[in-house]
């Protein structure tokens, strides 16, 4: 694969995050303009110096339209960009390779989504025309498919597994708690996680993770103007994007306890960062912890823990705020909750905070001389995933 | 040489003990069984049940399929061209239905007998009544399916000596159209008139089939809706006591539209060479027919006996039983109803949808469920041939249980399954409880009912658990 990269030629020179939460009294109109206008703000950069915009939203409007109107975007492209639960961080993607290409000096990427106004518990996607053959699962099942496979598949206990994913929700919720724009602020303790019933195989509402509204935004330019506006901008050193091809669903050879695209995206960011072992080189990672397993897992696909260790390493600790490589420490999807098309660019928010010092005293990552982050988001099921990595970093290269 | 080349018999998996009906509401009910269509189940799928089970035990298709039932799925559309698909019959083959009365089933086999080429007659029913009434109790859902054809399309297992009918037009038993539940006049009035015209039919059809007196009858089967007219004719037949086929009312209970073309399954997985078999079915007047089995009898082996279906059975709670009847309408999960199926995009993939068909890929012998173009593995273009599954059986590679998703009978268990000889594919359980599932559990394919939106029909397959019929052993797990 020929998958050359930008590494050090774009950099993050701004950015804004909404609350996430139950937002009945805020409109899509609303958390766009909050999150695009506090990205300006912090990018000290005005609107209308910014040349193009890429627009990640996965249901809550269907184009350009839906950004240029509410910001008033005079004469300006403005694309919208859906890739399922990856959405936020393929908005970032594209404008990342607008200005790389030279087309554009600066631009901003902003993802969106208004969940709370379908009147139904949970993500839904609305209906695309087809022969009713397709599964009518929720999201929640299909994950769930994840921790007895894993279980059988390294002889792990299964109630000894069921603590473990509580144990990740419970880290989390930890996290979340010292985090002002998280939806769940309130701790939880693993043990009162796995008391609670089972909505989807062996998982829990708690292992679920939150749906909210909200909006986050990013604003790049090339690596060398970031000065112009920053004095300590986040570099991009690799991005990837792998779409499956529902091999998973297909092919008998599957197994449920890995995410291969996930590996395949890491391998490909890795290389064009020049990561060569994840777990000692980054300062934390924004993981897509959709359901508690997938982060679990995740730990084995990014190459944070061998094949079959990252349950005990949940157990040690390891990605706790405070240990060898946090996980999540903004809350993650579980705690901070999940507007799909913002949380993208919500990861990149907490890398931009966290890497820069700028996070919370709270909810610090340990001084180390580590100075790359790392997200993750994915869309999908087990078997058909779309996933993205990114590599950010505080060090521009050469 | 004309008569019955296959018949199968088809009895679903649950069942309602009538003793709960009382325990409910004081009355009602009384002893023994009825069995229960699951949710996902309706006359169409229940005769494409039957159908497969007798198909699956002749050398020869079809020419045609005639589908009878009182309950149809639709009105206007063909229903049994959604069992033509799911079988998958040539275009050429013609599908018929005849519909409506409770008298269809066994004159659409009656008319098969006495007519020519190879047809197809499949009969169902799902029957409903009030809740405590006579009719729910009584009642059983159920199929059965006889491919009736000339000695020239296949062993001959039951020879159609003649037959006889009357016709009277009484009020006796009816239903307007949308109607809820049947009616019926006073049992008495029934058996005053359906009496008469079962002695004058059954001495028509002796006649006619040379059979000298009803102790030339072997096995003799006399159903009708009014069981008082029932007693009545077999007192009138003079019907020797051994001789008469288990009327399966304790078991089954009353499939109406199906019960004759299912009592004559029962019959014919008994019967011995020479033996004649006599069916009567008392609706709107009488149908007679007689049948003297033949020397292919002796190597009838039915792929799935009705008394091997009958012992393999699931209890159903009474509770269940009337949500799944909409008599009750119970809390749904808080989730979006699915939407329709697109017409279009399901008549693309009919050979998917109904007949589970997937591809094999030429050059890796991939099998792709649902059938696919380009080939996982290899990416071949172009390349691939039909897969039939329909008739395949798969294990259980993983499973899960989904409290929240959207079901017509919650919760929904959905597994993976990875069929033998190749293929895989996530399929969502049916006639199974959610605590007897694990990994390893050896699973078939079932033509079902997914849901209805907008008066469509989303039918596609499921998988239901290999359970040993033959044995006759309880089923493991708990009752829903």
């Amino acid at each position: 694969m020929s998958s050359h990269g930008i590494t050090d030629r774009v950099a993050v020179i701004g950015m804004g995050c909404t609350p996430f939460a139950e937002h009945w009294d805020a409109s899509l109109d609303d958390l766009i303009i909050d999150a695009a206008h506090s990205a300006c703000r912090s990018a000290s950069i005005a609107q209308g110096g910014i040349d193009a915009f890429w627009f990640g939203t996965s249901q809550s409007a269907a184009s350009g339209l839906g950004m240029a109107g509410p910001l008033k975007i005079q004469g300006k492209p403005v694309t919208r960009v859906e890739n399922y639960c990856a959405t936020g961080s393929e908005a970032l993607r594209q404008a990342c390779y607008a200005v790389a290409s030279g087309a554009y000096d600066t631009a901003m990427a902003l993802g969106a989504e208004k969940v709370k106004d379908g009147g139904y518990q949970g993500l839904n996607a609305f209906p695309i025309p087809a022969d009713g053959t397709q599964r009518t699962l929720t999201a929640a099942a299909m994950f769930s498919l994840m921790l007895p496979a894993y279980a059988d598949r390294y002889g792990v206990d299964r109630d000894e597994l069921r603590y473990v994913a509580a144990r990740i929700a419970s880290k989390n919720h930890h996290n979340g708690a010292r985090n002002p724009l998280a939806q769940f602020r309130r701790e939880m303790p693993a043990e009162r996680i796995c008391e609670m019933p089972a909505v989807a195989g062996m998982l829990s509402v708690f292992d679920c993770a939150g749906v909210a509204d909200g909006a986050a935004a990013a604003i790049v330019c090339r690596a060398e103007d970031a000065h112009r506006w920053c004095a300590d901008p986040l570099y991009v050193k690799g991005l990837s994007v792998v779409a499956g091809t529902g091999a998973g669903s297909l092919d008998p050879d599957y197994d449920y306890t890995t995410m291969p695209e996930c590996a395949q995206a890491a391998a490909d960011a890795y290389a064009q960062a020049g990561v060569t072992d994840p777990r000692s080189q980054l300062a934390l990672a924004e993981v897509h912890d959709c359901f508690t397993p997938t982060e679990l897992v995740l730990m084995e696909d990014l190459g944070f823990s061998p094949r079959g260790t990252a349950w005990s390493d949940v157990l040690d600790g390891v990605f706790d705020l405070d240990g060898e490589l946090p996980v999540n420490t903004d809350g993650g999807l579980k705690s901070f909750g999940h507007p799909v098309g913002a949380s993208g660019l919500r990861m990149l928010y907490e890398v931009w905070l966290q890497l820069r010092g700028a996070a919370p005293a709270e909810r610090c990552i340990p001084d180390t001389d580590r100075t790359l982050g790392l997200t993750h988001n994915l869309g999908g099921y087990p078997g058909e995933i779309v996933s993205f990595v990114g590599v950010f970093g505080t060090e521009r290269g050469h | 040489m004309r008569g019955v080349i296959s018949a199968a018999g088809y009895v679903p998996y649950r069942r309602l003990d009538r003793s709960e009906i009382a325990a409910f509401f004081g009355s009602g009910g009384g002893t023994g069984t009825r069995a229960v269509a699951s949710y996902d189940e309706d006359t169409t799928t229940m005769g494409q049940a039957a159908a497969d089970l007798a198909l699956r035990a002749a050398t020869a298709g079809p020419e045609a399929v005639w589908f009878a039932t009182s309950a149809p799925a639709y009105l206007e559309k063909t229903n049994a061209a959604a069992i033509h698909a799911a079988l998958r019959f040539d275009p050429a083959v013609s599908a018929l239905d005849f519909g409506g009365a409770v008298r269809s089933g066994v004159g659409a086999l009656h008319a098969a007998l006495a007519g020519r080429g190879r047809t197809l007659v499949v009969a169902a029913d799902a029957r409903d009544g009030l809740p405590a009434g006579a009719d729910e109790a009584s009642a059983g859902d159920g199929a059965a399916a006889v491919l009736v054809g000339d000695d020239s399309d296949g062993p001959v297992l039951a020879e159609y000596l003649g037959g006889a009918c009357r016709t009277l037009e009484v009020t006796e038993r009816w239903r307007i159209p949308g109607g809820a539940r049947s009616r019926a006049w006073e049992e008495r009035f029934g058996a005053h008139v359906l009496g008469p015209a079962a002695a004058e039919a059954w001495q028509a059809a002796l006649d006619a089939s040379g059979v000298d007196g009803t102790a030339g009858i072997d096995r003799l089967a006399v159903t009708g809706l009014n069981s008082r007219a029932v007693a009545t004719a077999l007192k009138a037949i003079g019907a020797k006591a051994d001789s008469l086929v288990d009327p399966l009312i304790n078991t089954v209970g009353n499939t109406a539209t199906a019960h004759p073309a299912l009592l004559l399954c029962s019959a014919l997985e008994h019967a011995a060479p020479g033996e004649t078999v006599a069916v009567v079915a008392l609706a709107d007047g009488v149908e007679t027919i007689v049948l003297r089995a033949g020397e292919a009898i002796a190597d009838h082996r039915p792929v799935a006996p009705i008394a091997g279906q009958i012992a393999q059975r699931g209890s159903l709670s009474y509770g269940r039983f009337l949500a799944w009847r909409n008599m009750v309408t119970v809390e749904p999960p808080n989730r979006p109803a699915p939407a329709r199926p697109s017409s279009s995009a399901a008549n693309r993939r009919t050979d998917w949808k109904y007949g589970f068909t997937g591809s094999r890929d030429r050059s890796s012998e991939m099998v792709h469920l649902p059938p696919a173009r380009v080939s996982q593995k290899g990416g071949a273009a172009d390349d691939m041939d039909p897969a039939p599954m329909a008739h395949s059986t798969g294990t259980v590679a993983s499973f899960t249980v989904d409290r929240l998703a959207y079901s017509p009978s919650p919760p929904t268990v959905f597994a993976v399954v990875d069929f033998d000889g190749g293929g895989r594919v996530p399929l969502e359980l049916t006639d199974v409880d959610a605590d007897e599932v694990h990994v390893g559990m050896r699973v078939v394919p079932t033509f079902r009912r997914l849901y209805t939106a907008d008066d469509i029909h989303n039918y596609f397959w499921k998988a239901r658990p290999v359970r040993d019929g033959a044995s006759g052993a309880e089923p493991p797990g708990a009752s829903l």
